[in-house]
Order: C-alpha cells, then structure tokens, then sequence
C-alpha cells in the first residue's frame, strides 16, 4: 500500500497583529514606568525624647565624638573624649581607636557602648555621614565582610545655635 | 495609460527579527523595573556611604523628610521653607496617626534624606522637633558607595 504524502502543506499564519499590539503595550508601560535609582541605605537611630535624667544609667560612660566645622564648613578638627584626632584621614584614625576600644571578640552586636555626636551647627552633614560610619561598623578590607561596631549612636542636644 | 495595478500577493516582511527585539526589551524593562515607593529627590544629593545598607524589612510607617542643600525642607511633596511649617505637617501626620492608624507613634520612621552639603544644625533641628513630636525611630539616609569613605 502506498500512502500518499502530502506535500500539499497549508501554511497557516498564526495572527501576529494582536500579540504585537499587546507586547508593544507592555513595552511602553515598562518603558515608561523604567526609573534609575541608585542604591540608597539607612543608618538606624533610635533616639526618644530625653526626659530630663538618663532613665538607666549606663555601665560604660558615654563615648563623645565632637566634630568642629572652619570657616567653609568644612571639618576642622575631630575629638572622641578629650582626645584630638589629628592626621590625613581623621575619620580612619577614629574607626581605628573605636575598634580598639570596642572589644567585639564576643560576637557582633556584643558591645554595649553608646557614642554622642556633637557637631557644630554649619558642618557639612556628609562629615557627619563619615563619623557614622566610622564609629558604626567597617568592612574587612580583605574579605569584604561587614563588621558592626557601635550600633547606639545619638547626637548631642542642640546648644550651639546658629551664629 | 492604464496602469496594472500591481497586487503583491502576499508580500509579508519578516517579523520574526522584530519580535526577537521587542521581546528581548521587553524583558529587559520587565526585570529591571522596580516597584518599590522608595521616595527619592532629585534635589538632594545624599553623602556616601559603604556602609549604608538597605532595610531588611521596610518600614511599617516611614515618613520621609529631605532637606536640601539650601536649607529647604521637603516633605510629603511640599518644599516648605522653614521649621515651623515642617512642624506643622508633621503635627498634622501625628494626629493622624494618633486617631486612625494602628501603629503607635513609637513605631513610625522618620527617613532623613539630607544632602551631603546640608547643614548639621538643621538634620538635629529636623531630629529634635520630631524627638518633641515623639517620634522615637529614625533612619538616617545615605547613597551606597562601593568607594570606601573611611580607609586609609
């Protein structure tokens, strides 16, 4: 027996118009709704209103941190307690002495120490930025891991009014 | 003269390129599209920081304020020029928060987006007028940067 081959094939068109209107569509809408956003992240502070006297007084003394603008709001000088940080990368040196000071042997988030920015009324907020991120935690330069230091930070009451 | 009139029988173009594009942005748009309400200024430029991290969860209730360069205050869309009328709005929010909302006011967010050529004075105003307003939490924001801004 022989069968027939048919080589009488139909080409059937598939109906493109309605797919490509739908995907056009959809093309716009992501088109337009497409937004650049750089990456954004927070420091958390948990700061309540102080009612008159410290609640529960801490074991360890409150670390001061004070940051004095010049005259083109720029940092002039750094201080954690009474001690002037002095050198090219002020903000290195304070990591470096909160790092000692800090003993996170224990496991992160193991110190329970509070620091208090005091920062003069004109410095520009990006010294400030630093200071957080100096005294909040840093990143092994060799494995990239992150390190958290000092979690509680506050700043001080505003005393110095503008001038 | 007449002209035949010349009926291509059809003469199709190929849209088997075109759909290969398309469907290549379109997925493209479809996977970078982010949906989140992040709040963002064009008007403020915000300090770097590697350490900068984005929330885990977000916010129950963030309230977001931006403070640009010039000293101006940005909330809820509404640049507003001094403290007293951020007061005011905020005082607004509070009350609404206090009658309708369930969270407590202990639980709100206060976002900082303050340029990173503002001055410190202002964030602490912004912080202690909210302390006042007893708001606890705030969130401090920053731009990730690969960049370390504290090394050596």
């Amino acid at each position: 027996m022989k069968i027939r081959h048919s080589e009488h094939r139909e080409q059937v068109a598939l109906q493109m118009t309605p797919m490509i209107d739908i995907v056009f569509q959809l093309m716009v809408f992501f088109v337009f709704t497409f937004k650049i956003t750089l990456p954004e992240g927070d420091f958390n502070v948990r700061m309540p209103a102080e009612s008159g006297v410290a609640a529960v007084p801490s074991e360890t003394p409150l670390l001061k941190v004070r940051l004095r603008a010049d005259e083109h709001r720029n940092l002039a000088g750094l201080e954690l307690g009474d001690v002037q940080i002095t050198g090219t990368n002020p903000f290195f040196e304070l990591q470096s002495k909160i790092r000692g000071m800090a003993d996170d042997s224990a496991g992160p988030g193991s110190v329970d120490q509070e620091v208090e920015i005091e920062s003069d009324y004109n410095l520009k907020y990006r010294y400030v930025m630093n200071a957080m991120t100096a005294i909040t935690g840093y990143i092994d330069p060799a494995t990239g891991e992150r390190h958290k230091l000092i979690e509680k930070v506050r700043f001080a009451p505003l005393s110095a009014r503008r001038e | 003269m007449r002209f035949a009139s010349r009926q291509a029988p059809g003469a199709e173009p190929d849209m088997t390129p075109m759909i290969d594009i398309v469907f290549q942005m379109l997925a493209f748009f479809m996977f970078t599209i982010n949906l989140s309400t992040n709040e963002t200024d064009q008007r403020v430029t915000l300090p770097a920081s590697e350490l900068a991290k984005p929330p885990d969860a977000p916010y129950d209730h963030p309230l977001t304020i931006h403070l640009t360069e010039k000293g101006e205050y940005i909330y809820a869309g509404a640049a507003l020029a001094n403290l007293a009328e951020l007061r005011s709005a905020l005082l607004r929010e509070k009350q609404i928060i206090e009658r309708y909302a369930v969270e407590k006011l202990e639980d709100v967010t206060i976002v900082i987006r303050a340029d990173e050529d503002a001055q410190t004075g202002l964030v602490q105003e912004i912080i202690q007028l909210c302390q006042e307003l007893q708001f606890e939490r705030f969130a401090l924001r920053g731009k990730q940067s690969e960049v370390r801004t504290v090394s050596q």
